[in-house]
């Protein structure tokens, strides 16, 4: 708020002592200053539309979409320059999902002002065609690079990732999810194809650093935390490989006390965060970004 | 006032070179400089906002009317922990899917579905003495499992017996007669009151999630073939339930241990 005013004194100075243009004048003053921008974040959200009810042994009156929004427009007008994302598995675990085969959380994500989400395992469970469906309520774009959808309904409807400008940041977002054999009946993916997110990953993230110039890349992964096997999951992925800022992870439902700092292949620190399941928690990352002469040859330093 | 619009005089001019700077370093890109991390709880105390509650209304009030809506009734309360082999309520499911689904196979294939199977762990809560709603079948079956009768040959069907042998849990099952020993060995094994005929195909209704291994039903796995009923197993309680205006199941003989 403080510097929102600070630029339009200054612009009225620049018409009162006639300099020149007052867009020249503020994009100057915007682009000298730090930029911020806020990262929020759902995954698993699984319907719960109401809070829990009062008498909930683990969560009580905790949760819905009402007040989640009251928290998201409290952040934004803080900071406008900020994102809502999800993780996936937006569907099933409340009757909504079983009377209205996700409408509703659509519907609801687009007032909310989500700008992205990627596609869980539950997210099929009306198939891919029950999937495909409810596209049209989502006024947010599904982000996937892993699922090869070619041959099935979605073909052409997924994009792997999309390039959002918030205040002069240039933010690349893309999605990978999880192996769906053995996890979801063939006969609800279909001819869906799973590819490794680790390749795809590094494809794309070389794609938007390079290509689309981006300054921040995120990664909303619905591969889940951690597991002890060598199946791949966001700390797996974090450390094979690079460029990646932020992993906003989903399907193990972890509750973490605070985002994860790790290491990527090439050592630098990579956030890796997760908020349970049931819409009980919203995730909050916020980035200052400087022009990269003025950042000290440490990196960021991170808060947690 | 003046000595305010001097200072800012000062930084029009001092932007300009800056900006002047910066065109020449054009290629210098952002970095991040700090990072800040947290998770905010969705407390029982923030507000809801008016606009979104309005919104979910209608569609939250057609859920409660419709899972209020009473369709049968049961006398006692049916759990699944009461019965070491077959229980009330797991008698119930099995007696349930075989009713519901074998005119739907039926009228299909031209086939009779010989024997039902389901598992202890999917039955996901226990129905209570009184009136039974639609809740009810959200409740004891609140996934999106769906019915799907397998093709088995009779060398398959007795793995079937084998697992049961085995599991030491009461899985519903319907259509079938097993009897064990003391010491877990298959004392009889029958399908529709018959011994099984190992050249003979039958055809068991269970779940997808079942079929595809789930529970390590590894059996299903080596089959003949299986159909889709396109039926929810929980749309087919719906159905049981609104086609008996009181259940009242019971244990019984068809899965034991002498």
């Amino acid at each position: 708020m403080k510097r929102r005013d600070f630029i339009q004194k200054t612009a009225a100075a620049g018409i009162f002592t006639g300099i020149g243009g007052t867009a020249l004048l503020s994009s100057s003053f915007a682009s000298a200053e730090a930029k911020h921008i806020t990262i929020l974040h759902t995954n698993d959200v699984h319907s719960h539309i109401d809070p829990f009810p009062t008498s909930d042994d683990s969560y009580p009156g905790q949760g819905g979409v009402a007040k989640r929004y009251t928290l998201i427009k409290n952040i934004k007008k803080e900071n406008p320059n900020a994102l809502v994302l999800d993780a996936g598995d937006i569907f099933q675990g409340t009757p909504y999902f079983n009377f209205y085969g996700g409408e509703l959380e659509f519907k609801l994500m687009s007032k909310l002002g989500y700008d992205a989400a990627t596609i869980g395992n539950h997210d099929f469970d009306n198939g891919i065609g029950g999937l495909h469906a409810q596209l049209p309520n989502a006024k947010f774009n599904l982000l996937n690079a892993n699922y090869d959808f070619s041959n099935t309904v979605l073909d052409g409807q997924i994009k792997p990732y999309q390039v959002f400008h918030k205040g002069g940041v240039k933010i690349g977002v893309f999605g990978v999810g999880i192996q769906l054999q053995g996890l979801v009946s063939k006969k609800m993916y279909k001819e869906t194809v799973y590819h490794d997110p680790v390749n795809i990953s590094q494809d794309i993230v070389k794609k938007l650093k390079e290509t689309e110039k981006c300054d921040l890349v995120i990664c909303l992964s619905h591969l889940g935390y951690s597991y002890e096997s060598d199946k791949i999951d966001d700390l797996k992925l974090a450390s094979q490989t690079k460029n990646i800022d932020l992993i906003i992870g989903g399907h193990s439902h972890t509750f973490l006390e605070k985002p994860t700092v790790t290491k990527n292949a090439e050592g630098k620190e990579v956030l890796v965060n997760q908020v349970g399941w049931a819409g009980i928690m919203l995730g909050r990352i916020d980035f200052y970004l400087d022009h990269a002469n003025k950042v000290n040859g440490k990196g960021a330093s991170i808060l947690v | 006032m003046r000595n305010i619009l001097f200072i800012l005089y000062g930084i029009v001019i001092f932007s300009f070179s800056g900006c002047k700077y910066q065109n020449k370093n054009t290629k210098v890109p952002l970095a991040v400089s700090k990072i800040e991390g947290k998770q905010l709880s969705i407390e029982k105390s923030l507000t809801e906002d008016e606009e979104i509650k309005t919104f979910v209304a209608p569609y939250k009030d057609r859920i409660k009317d419709e899972m209020n809506k009473v369709l049968s009734y049961t006398p006692n309360t049916l759990s699944k922990f009461n019965g070491e082999y077959n229980t009330a309520i797991g008698n119930m499911m099995a007696d349930a899917l075989l009713e519901i689904t074998n005119p739907v196979f039926h009228q299909r294939t031209g086939k009779n579905i010989d024997a039902v199977l389901l598992n202890h762990g999917g039955i996901r809560s226990s129905i209570n003495r009184g009136d039974i709603t639609t809740k009810t079948a959200y409740n004891i079956m609140p996934f999106e499992n769906e019915a799907v009768v397998i093709e088995l040959k009779g060398t398959q069907v007795l793995k079937m017996f084998e697992y049961l042998s085995k599991s030491e849990v009461a899985h519903p099952v319907a259509g079938m007669q097993l009897t064990l020993t003391e010491d877990n060995q298959i004392k009889t094994g029958r399908i529709q009151g018959k011994k099984v005929d190992l050249n003979k195909s039958y055809f068991i209704v269970t779940n997808d999630y079942l079929m595809d291994g789930g529970d390590h039903m590894n059996f299903f796995a080596i089959r003949e073939s299986e159909t889709y009923l396109d039926y929810k197993l929980r749309n087919v309680f719906i159905d049981y339930f609104k086609k008996h205006d009181t259940i009242n199941p019971v244990r019984d003989e068809r899965f034991i241990k002498q």
